[in-house]
């Protein structure tokens, strides 16, 4: 009761939300568009937290959060820290070199190591698909996926799909594109599952080196060049070319690459005219976007990191909040 | 010697000699006496009499696909334990594969293998060869010297030599010896990372994809080869479509060329791996499921000669870890024969076509006289109940490594007797 009535301080209230009913936030697959709202009206009222002059809640004071990042990134590990932060919890980066820890130790041994410290959640990035889901089944705390090779990464998709609705007040009926790197891209797979539970019309444009087998089944249209693909669409979202992963092999050279799938003014031209540009970063400037089109009033690459914060939070807190209330609820 | 054993009323089939009956068989000094659909067949004095009533009576099965860890990695499996588990599977003779360490590319290996799977196994152990030394796909190893040291035909187990050069000296030269070659394909510039196979399914996963061409390529290569060479070829395992078209149309006008397929192929889909359960992370991997309605066509049609049972132990520690980074294999022989059965019980294949991929074609492929039930032969062979139900419980297994495809799985069929040489080596326990 006493954690329900600080969390009464907030200005949206937790409770006005309904219950989120998994320990883990695996992969927007395990989710259904009720699960999804859910979280995006909860991130939603995250958002003027971190636009307070004051912005530290109390909600998940004494929770522990471990960022286990065993593949390196800045933004998506600073977002969760400052996510955790930002909710009263204590917050611990484990830098995992690839080259140390999982060298001499299995993932599971990690796991066990991990589980014995008594966290409450842990956030884990991992280079191989599958990983993360690995993890989870040997903890007893949450686990947040942050990215699991070329399967998942579900806090983007949702954060991305906040702008969308921040940008365009709605998600049902746009027409969104998803551009370049789609065979390695986490955040494609995990973008075309949530906008596709949400009825919004999906393309994919790719060079065909680019596209996985079977992605015309993930999504409504797959095109192979931006002209066609671009037509009409309200949302163009591009991809970082993970120069590096194997796409080496995959396109001859950036400037081909940039001259038929970067997005610059000229191909931009043919989306709406008020059409939006994303991008999940670290941006590629020259390779698969060109550096005024970054820069553009039709970029909302920025707002993205700051929706990331708001949907961080919200995930923590639907993971998080509810456990005192189901140790006091249940016996265990 | 052991008194002689006379089994009745069992239903003897024995594909070598087209033989289908209900009868009896004699067994007399370790050899199969007489054989006859009479079943009043008097029995010498002193004579063992077994009522096989209801039961399969089969020859002794022939795998042509095992690995054990010895030498060098026993605690995943010693020749023991391997022949303890081919025992309880009616596997009465396999073959081991080369990749151990030291890897048998020296006669002196081959020395040992027989030496210690004479002392320590059940079953009647073969070793292969390596075709190149070290298993390095770099220069063919001694094949006459290691003919005469007793390895059965060459192989180069869980590799696949990439250079058509090589590969031609290796058949070249394995013609003269008239040593069967027996090779696993996979282009590993097409595989890449590649860990399952291609489709929807490894797209949705975010799994590295393993097309069909991966293996259809090195199979077109090395048919060529075959044909030219004239060896004795068999393709180790196939796993797609594609790989039966090429075969029906090359086996066409060659009799030398021969391929196999495992029973997890057979009967698993790429379906099966699920939420990246590793013990589904086979080499060649779980196809789709046209993929497996054509090796059973495949099987049916004669472009597939034989069934094997893949069997690869491998401990936890290299299984329990992200699907792409877990090492790739299953255990398989306590449960081949029963897998085999659930295509005879769905009416997908005939039961003496089975059997025949399982005893006399590998025999063939081979040259050695095992996998028969003809007069004057050894007797190895097995009893089997065809709808005895089962489940594959973890705890039950004997293999050393417990790493199974079949988890849990229920089964119609079990062998409940196995005889090498006339002796009694597995008797099912309830």
């Amino acid at each position: 009761m006493s954690k329900q009535h600080a969390s009464k301080s907030t200005p949206n209230k937790a409770s006005n939300h309904p219950a989120f009913p998994y320990q883990h936030l695996l992969g927007i697959s395990q989710l259904n568009q009720y699960d999804i709202i859910n979280l995006l009206d909860r991130a939603q009222a995250m958002i003027p937290i971190s636009r307070q002059p004051r912005k530290t809640l109390s909600t998940l004071v004494g929770k522990t959060q471990i960022n286990l990042f065993f593949e390196n990134s800045t933004r998506t590990q600073a977002s969760f820290e400052i996510a955790g932060k930002r909710l009263g919890a204590m917050v611990v980066n484990m830098a995992v070199k690839t080259s140390s820890l999982s060298k001499g130790e299995t993932l599971i041994d990690t796991a066990a190591t991990l589980n014995a410290m008594q966290p409450d959640v842990i956030v884990v990035r991992h280079g191989s698909a599958g990983a993360v889901e690995l993890l989870s089944q040997k903890v007893e705390c949450s686990v947040i996926n942050a990215g699991d090779g070329a399967h998942e990464h579900p806090t983007q998709a949702l954060l991305d799909a906040l702008t969308i609705r921040h940008h365009k007040g709605m998600l049902a009926g746009l027409k969104v594109a998803i551009c370049g790197d789609i065979a390695n891209s986490r955040v494609a797979r995990s973008n075309l599952a949530l906008l596709g539970s949400l009825n919004v019309r999906t393309r994919v444009i790719a060079p065909k080196t680019l596209l996985p087998a079977g992605v015309e089944n993930l999504c409504s249209e797959v095109f192979n060049d931006m002209e066609q693909g671009l037509k009409d669409v309200d949302v163009v979202m591009m991809l970082r070319l993970q120069k590096e992963r194997s796409t080496n092999s995959l396109i001859p050279s950036e400037r081909e690459y940039y001259r038929f799938y970067g997005l610059d003014e000229k191909k931009l031209s043919y989306a709406k005219p008020d059409a939006i540009i994303m991008h999940p970063g670290p941006m590629n400037r020259g390779v698969e976007i060109d550096p005024a089109v970054a820069d553009s009033p039709m970029s909302v690459i920025t707002d993205q990191v700051e929706m990331g914060v708001a949907v961080r939070m919200a995930v923590l807190e639907a993971l998080l909040n509810k456990s005192d209330i189901i140790e006091d609820g249940a016996a265990k | 010697m052991s008194a002689p054993m006379l089994i009745k009323n069992a239903h003897i089939i024995d594909p070598a000699s087209d033989f289908d009956e209900i009868g009896s068989l004699l067994i007399e000094n370790g050899k199969i006496c007489s054989r006859s659909s009479d079943n009043d067949t008097g029995a010498p004095e002193g004579s063992t009499i077994i009522d096989a009533k209801g039961m399969l009576l089969g020859p002794g099965l022939v795998d042509l696909r095992v690995f054990t860890g010895e030498p060098g990695h026993e605690y995943r499996e010693t020749f023991a334990s391997a022949a303890n588990a081919a025992a309880a599977g009616g596997i009465t003779s396999f073959v081991c594969m080369p990749d151990t360490m030291p890897a048998i590319d020296d006669g002196a290996v081959v020395d040992f293998i027989i030496n210690r799977a004479k002392a320590n196994s059940c079953v009647n152990i073969l070793p292969s060869a390596a075709i190149s030394k070290g298993l390095k796909g770099e220069e063919i190893t001694e094949f006459g010297l290691l003919k005469d040291a007793g390895a059965v035909c060459l192989s180069e187990g869980r590799k696949s030599i990439q250079s058509a050069a090589l590969l031609r000296t290796a058949f070249t030269y394995a013609k003269n010896f008239e040593m069967p070659i027996m090779h696993h394909l996979c282009d590993y510039g097409l595989k890449g990372k590649g860990v399952m196979h291609k489709g929807l399914f490894a797209t949705t996963l975010g799994l590295g994809a393993i097309a069909p061409e991966c293996e259809t390529i090195p199979l077109n290569r090395d048919l060529i080869l075959a044909k030219a060479t004239g060896v004795n070829y068999h393709a180790a395992q196939v796993s797609c479509a594609k790989s039966i078209t090429i075969l029906e149309y090359e086996k066409q006008d060659s009799f030398e060329i021969s391929a196999g397929v495992c029973i997890n192929n057979l009967t698993l889909n790429e379906l099966d791996v699920g939420q990246y359960r590793t013990f589904f992370k086979l080499n060649p991997p779980l196809r789709g499921e046209d993929d497996r309605m054509a090796l059973i066509a495949g099987l049916n049609s004669g472009a597939i000669d034989t069934i094997h049972s893949g069997h690869d132990p491998q401990d936890v520690e290299v299984k329990r870890r992200p699907f792409a980074e877990a090492t790739d294999g299953a255990i398989g022989l306590e449960t081949m024969f029963s897998a085999a059965m659930r295509l005879v019980h769905s009416g997908d294949v005939k039961l003496k076509t089975v059997l025949q991929a399982m005893t006399s074609r590998p025999a063939q492929i081979l040259g050695l006289p095992i996998g028969t039930l003809a007069i004057g032969s050894n007797a190895d062979f097995f009893l089997a109940d065809l709808n005895y139900p089962w489940v594959n419980n973890a705890e039950q297994i004997i293999s050393r490594s417990k790493n199974t495809a079949f988890e849990g799985a229920r089964f119609s069929g079990k062998i409940m007797a196995t005889y090498v040489g006339g002796k009694k080596i597995f008797q099912h326990q309830e």
